[in-house]
């Protein structure tokens, strides 16, 4: 069986889609969670995210409104990124009575694996508007070079 | 720290807004933002989560009772090829109908990341009035 990095470069996404489809009769429903294009996957954890390519670099985003950007910790050990925060509402104080209370407060953490080629030294993070944007850089050695075809 | 504050997130999907609300005039899907509304004698509070929303894309009309909240979400930035989706993009829309006669002048928004907060004072000067019905 081919080795198919799901993360991969993905200039031949039909393809790639065609061997994950492969993969997935061989494995059952295991990938199904990682097939990123037909569907919203779903995910048991929070917040859910939403990862881009821009051909520079993974730009990974995740909608967390109300989150002070103090209170995400952002963390790389080995190739595992971690992302852990919390959100606190605040109570109201005084005389007040709730009509609605649908917005919650928790704590969350998720965490992913780098592909190996992102370079990890210089990933970055910002918040801005209640979206956390994450910025992982591909290594050098991985984004795209043309090669000169030398005639003599 | 409490046990409560403890607890973990839990993700919830987000709604699209009913069709019988009346049909988005703009392009794209819309949600409906998960909100706290509070009320004390001086104001209501309404709280709206509304990520990715810029302070100028939020808009508010109250006329007749009803309050609709419509917030625009700056999609320009997503333009970048998407490789793995667990969440949907789109702008918020939901009504609200006020039981209280509310101050529409004095009606106070602020954006803080993504998070709304929508002061709304009741109005004191708009005392029920009392209809006389004449034999």
């Amino acid at each position: 069986m081919a080795l198919i990095r799901w993360f991969d470069d993905s200039d031949n996404l039909s393809q790639m889609e065609r061997h994950m489809e492969q993969m997935q009769r061989d494995m059952g429903s295991l990938w199904s969670f990682f097939r990123p294009f037909s569907s919203t996957a779903q995910v048991g954890v929070f917040p859910p995210m939403n990862i881009y390519d821009d051909g520079e670099s993974y730009i990974a985003r995740a909608e967390l409104p109300g989150v002070d950007p103090n209170d995400i910790d952002i963390t790389i050990t080995g190739d595992t990124l971690n992302i852990r925060g919390k959100r606190e509402i605040k109570q109201l104080s005084g005389a007040s009575s709730y009509h609605r209370r649908e917005r919650k407060s928790g704590e969350f953490k998720r965490a992913f694996n780098l592909p190996d080629k992102v370079d990890s030294s210089k990933v970055s993070a910002g918040c801005k508007h209640g979206i956390l944007e994450i910025r992982l850089p591909r290594a050098e050695e991985s984004k795209q070079r043309k090669i000169e075809i030398k005639t003599s | 720290m409490t046990k409560k504050d403890k607890k973990e997130l839990e993700v919830s999907k987000k709604k699209e807004i009913e069709k019988n609300q009346g049909e988005p005039t703009r392009e794209g899907v819309m949600y409906v933002p998960e909100v706290d509304i509070a009320e004390n004698e001086e104001a209501i509070t309404l709280y709206a989560d509304l990520p990715g929303v810029h302070p100028g894309g939020v808009d508010i009309d109250v006329r007749e009772g009803v309050l609709t909240l419509t917030a625009k979400v700056d999609s320009r930035k997503e333009e970048d090829k998407l490789v793995y989706r667990e969440y949907d993009i789109g702008g918020y829309q939901r009504r609200f109908t006020l039981g209280e006669r509310i101050d529409v002048e004095k009606i106070s928004a602020k954006m803080n990341n993504g998070e709304l907060t929508l002061v709304l004072p009741k109005a004191e000067n708009l005392k029920p009035r009392k209809i006389q019905v004449e034999s």
